[in-house]
């Protein structure tokens, strides 16, 4: 009973078992801490944030930290020391007000902070929600330029951003990694892919386009050679200093411009 | 569009990459009375308001840029691929606390949470939502943190004071220690006297 009772599956369980496993799903990604689970137990009781019966908020937060650690889930150290918080406010309660204004001060302070905490964390859950709904760029929203903003504000910046070599591994390598496992076993392909073909193909494309994104070179065949390819032969461009590279952000998409002026005609 | 000013005006937003500040239109157009450009800017927004068009002069993070309306969403993204990113709800608790109570620090913000907030901010900090606005004087120098110009652009807001008002967090802001310091002590001052004098008088 003490189980089932923080989640709403009251009788209705064949077995204890499916109810941890609802519950451990619904609490991963439902409790974003104690303030939200205590809030979550609040309204699920139709309780008024500002009195909040200590006694039984307690009892079904505790049940809620012990069917974490029946399932074994490590219970995240803010979790303890909210349900430490709550039983001594509790254990308070509980005792005879021998020296009433001590003890009547202190007590109400504890609760009174709890709560103000309470109703400020439930401001600012509520203010999440409505900048979240709001029609943001990029989502509900455009703006004219059809470049990406990360590329015009590394351009706005101090120049682009240089790239070293690791991070340009490191693409390739995340790109190596998205491959189907099946295509590492197509050995015998018709005709071979040449490092010059791919030298040709990025600098026709960068001739349309000021722009290049290392992920568009490789998206219509995606195959270990081709992706091999095509890095060796930005490598190849990069050393005869055709191109630059950068990045809008750290981890950003890396890019790809003429490094001739186009004046130059190259 | 009445003025001649306001079409030259519309055609320095047109072709900007970024958005337009009023102050850069001003120093653009040199010429022109800084008042005049205002007026002339609102005329803008105005006539590009009642034409019911497919996008609108907004101003954003201090700047003009024609945006579209929220409206045609899914027409847009049928040739525009969006990265839009996905904001989970402790991202959004955590930008909401850092727009509202910047400058602050990782500190303060887990207080506010009641949980560890170091993966949120790093990934906000990442998405360039959040940014480091200094140290703090006291001891382990903290870092502090405030929202980015880019938080403004994205959720389209013309500067910080237009983000929606919480008048509660406003309340909360102010007093919460005058509240406790006067209303504990007064209530026990008045009710004691009166309860021990009476039957003596």
């Amino acid at each position: 009973m003490l189980h089932s009772q923080p989640h709403q599956h009251k009788d209705e369980i064949p077995t204890l078992l499916d109810g941890f496993h609802e519950s451990y799903t619904v609490h991963l990604d439902k409790f974003d801490g104690p303030l939200d689970l205590l809030l979550h137990l609040i309204r699920k009781n139709e309780l008024d944030v500002c009195d909040i019966p200590i006694a039984v908020i307690t009892r079904q937060y505790l049940d809620y930290i012990k069917l974490m650690k029946d399932l074994n889930l490590e219970v995240a150290g803010d979790f303890l020391v909210m349900a430490a918080t709550l039983l001594q406010i509790k254990s308070r309660m509980l005792l005879p007000l021998e020296e009433p204004e001590e003890g009547e001060v202190e007590e109400t302070d504890l609760r009174a902070e709890l709560i103000r905490r309470l109703v400020e964390y439930q401001q600012y859950k509520e203010a999440g929600m409505v900048i979240g709904a709001r029609a943001l760029l990029g989502r509900e929203i455009f703006v004219r330029s059809s470049i990406e903003p990360a590329l015009v504000a590394a351009q706005n910046q101090d120049g682009p951003l240089e790239v070293s070599l690791f991070d340009l591994v490191d693409a390739f390598r995340a790109l190596l990694a998205r491959i189907p496992a099946a295509h590492f076993h197509d050995v015998a392909a018709a005709e071979s892919f040449s490092i010059a073909d791919s030298i040709n193909e990025i600098l026709a494309l960068l001739q349309e386009r000021d722009t290049l994104q290392f992920d568009e070179l490789v998206r219509d065949e995606f195959t270990r050679e081709r992706v091999i390819v095509t890095f060796l032969a930005l490598l190849e461009l990069c050393r005869l200093k055709l191109v630059r590279i950068f990045q809008g952000s750290e981890h950003g998409s890396i890019w790809f411009v003429p490094a001739v002026a186009a004046g130059d005609g190259a | 569009m009445s003025s001649e000013l306001s079409a030259i005006i519309e055609s320095l937003v047109f072709t900007s990459e970024s958005a337009l500040s009023t102050d850069r239109i001003s120093d653009l157009l040199h010429e022109f009375d800084r008042d005049a450009v205002k007026a002339a800017l609102s005329e803008l927004v105005e006539y590009h308001s009642n034409r019911g068009g497919g996008f609108e002069l907004v101003e954003v993070a201090g700047g003009w840029q024609f945006r579209t309306r929220p409206a045609f969403q899914s027409y847009i993204t049928r040739h525009i691929r969006t990265k839009a990113s996905k904001f989970s709800q402790s991202s959004l608790e955590t930008l909401a606390i850092i727009a509202y109570r910047q400058p602050l620090t990782r500190t303060e913000v887990e207080h506010l949470r009641g949980v560890d907030c170091g993966t949120v901010l790093k990934s906000l900090l990442e998405k360039k939502l959040v940014r480091i606005l200094g140290k703090k004087d006291i001891p382990g120098r903290p870092l502090i943190y405030g929202t980015s110009k880019e938080f403004l652009e994205i959720f389209g807001l013309k500067d910080l004071k237009s983000l929606p008002t919480l008048k509660e967090i406003q309340a909360l802001d102010e007093a919460p220690q005058y509240e406790r310091q006067e209303e504990l002590p007064l209530g026990m001052d008045i009710r004691r006297p009166v309860e021990g004098e009476l039957p003596f008088e």
